[in-house]
């Protein structure tokens, strides 16, 4: 018998409809979108929004930024002492149509040597570990195939844009 | 200048891996800032503790589990946690209470007997908690949030991985004459390249250590000061304590995600720059004046964000300063004469205080070796989680 799959934080994400998405939720008075989801009211200062809808997000952005973990982090994360230490990738997404940048970790295979800021990438279903004899599923982001990195993007001095801002 | 409050006295117990408790670490640290003083505990109105949370309960009333250790004597107690920031939070607060009146001599503690390698939140089932979250879903260590702000100076402004070891090498060689420091050897570009990578492009040598270690504080009124014979004190003229406007759009620990921006509306500021920005306002000064920095060198190319947040140069130009020496002793503006955390190593509560114990000797011209000459005004910041931030000046 298979393990059971089950994600890692519910409400996160769904395959509902064939499609993968991250899913979010949205304040109906303001429009301010929030990952991960907020429920219980809208944080955006001024506002008194209680009533939050979910929403997918984009399923695409670009790299904001990325990196690996070499060394096995502590609990809370799934991973098995036992077993050999195989580095993650981590990727920073800028979503342009929520203007949030989304952290996930890559897709297996998926190593630094393949990033490059500005990449485009998208959101696909991913395993996060085994534990307890179950699967615990998670996102991953995925270069898309046949983009290479965005001229002009890698490099950006000469607009000098300041770090800290999801531009 | 209104608003001053002066340093009646500093200490610290030297960081390392002592294998002692944090009690201990910081009772040596107050008993040194009140010799430092030159006042007997007795004499102290008011203890306020920078909390630590791996030490259970005594390290979460802080200020209580330190008037105990030196002897209860009846002192008001107040305890603050806020991650990396405790320790400036404590240093506001202690202004605060003698600024309104509450008490004149202030006692201001942190101290750490920190974890070996990563922190980790603590234990348990709690997916209400970002801190919990980002480890269990993600495995984002502190590191990997420093090397994703690190690849992004790359990209940005072409910074270079022997840009982040000058840092190292910088501060490691200022840390060889800090008695305090745990670190005290030179390391070499060549020694931080063999390093082993620990998220990239961060090694290990550009990543600082967790520690052990405490520094204390003891704070008063100016005419205390004054009283005590202290003709000219090291003064605090300003204790920033600001937090980001929404939509925050900088990703920092241990955020999963920024905060989304509402279609068509402007891109805010950036917030670091303004922790720097609203100590400059309340002291009156600017990067222009400052004689030198303690900053949060977290990782090596956190070192060269700061610069930029604090006005030293411009954004994407911290490389530039540090290559032409600027930061480096006997430069224009060094920062980091301490030896910064690469030398110390992490220990929470304890670090902020630190910063201004090494400020208040440097103002008095009791650095030593490592001494900036003729040291005026000098400015420290710090980050706790949620990238909230403090910055301290202090001024002779
Ligand atoms: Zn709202």
């Amino acid at each position: 018998m298979s393990p059971t799959r089950v994600p890692v934080v519910d409400g996160w994400f769904t395959a509902e409809g064939g499609e993968f998405r991250l899913l979010g939720t949205c304040c109906r008075d303001c429009g301010t979108v929030y990952f991960p989801r907020e429920d219980a009211y809208c944080r955006a200062p001024g506002c008194a929004g209680t009533e939050l809808a979910e929403v997918p997000l984009s399923r695409r952005g670009r790299v904001w930024s990325y990196t690996d973990g070499r060394y096995r982090p502590p609990a809370p994360y799934p991973s098995d002492p036992e077993r050999t230490w195989h580095p993650y990738t981590l990727i920073a997404v800028e979503l342009t149509a929520e203007r949030m940048v989304v952290l996930g970790q890559g897709a297996p295979g998926v190593t630094v040597a393949d990033l490059a800021i500005g990449m485009e990438v998208e959101v696909v279903p991913g395993v996060l570990a085994e534990e307890d004899g179950r699967t615990l599923t998670t996102w991953h982001w995925r270069p898309v195939p046949g983009e290479g990195p965005v001229p002009g993007e890698r490099r950006a001095s000469e607009e000098r844009p300041v770090p800290g801002e999801a531009s | 200048m209104t608003g001053e409050v002066a340093v009646l006295g500093a200490g610290m117990h030297p960081w390392g891996k002592w294998g002692r408790g944090f009690v201990e670490y910081g009772t040596k640290a107050a008993r040194a800032a009140l010799a430092d003083a030159g006042l007997e505990w007795s004499a102290i109105q008011s203890v306020v503790g920078a909390n630590t949370v791996r030490c259970g309960y005594p390290g979460q009333v802080a200020g209580a589990t330190f008037a105990k250790a030196l002897g209860w004597q009846g002192a008001r107690v107040t305890s603050v946690y806020a991650a990396c920031a405790s320790g400036a939070r404590a240093i506001d607060t202690a202004r605060a209470q003698i600024l309104s009146g509450m008490a004149d001599t202030v006692l201001v503690v942190g101290s750490d007997a920190a974890p070996k390698g990563f922190f980790a939140p603590a234990g348990g089932e709690r997916p209400d908690d970002p801190d919990w979250l980002r480890f269990r879903v993600l495995g984002a260590t502190n590191p990997a949030y420093f090397a994703l702000w690190a690849r992004r100076r790359m990209a940005l402004y072409g910074d270079t991985a022997e840009d982040f070891a000058r840092v190292k090498v910088k501060n490691a060689a200022a840390g060889a004459a800090n008695r305090y420091a745990r670190y005290r050897s030179p390391v070499t570009a060549e020694e931080v390249a063999a390093s082993p990578v620990v998220a990239d492009p961060l090694r290990l040598l550009d990543i600082c250590a967790t520690s052990d270690g405490a520094a204390a504080l003891v704070l008063g009124s100016v005419e205390t000061a004054r009283r005590l014979g202290m003709a000219r004190p090291v003064r605090i003229r300003a204790v920033s304590s600001v937090s980001p406007t929404h939509p925050r759009t900088a990703l920092d620990l241990p955020d999963i995600a920024t905060d989304s921006a509402p279609p068509g509306s402007p891109v805010p500021d950036p917030f670091r720059p303004s922790i720097a920005r609203a100590a400059y306002e309340e002291a009156g000064l600017g990067p222009e004046d400052l004689s030198l920095a303690e900053v949060y060198d977290l990782s090596t190319a956190l070192e060269l964000e700061w610069y930029e947040d604090l006005g030293l140069c411009a954004p994407g130009e911290g490389a530039k300063l540090l290559r032409e020496g600027a930061t480096a002793p006997g430069g224009r503006i060094p920062v980091n004469p301490s030896g910064g955390l690469a030398s110390f190593g992490e220990a929470v509560p304890a670090q902020a205080i630190a910063q201004v114990c090494e400020l208040t000797w440097q103002l008095r011209g009791q650095a030593g070796e490592r001494q900036v000459p003729g040291a005026r005004a000098g400015i420290t910041v710090n980050q706790g989680l949620f990238g909230h931030g403090s910055s301290v000046v202090a001024v002779r």
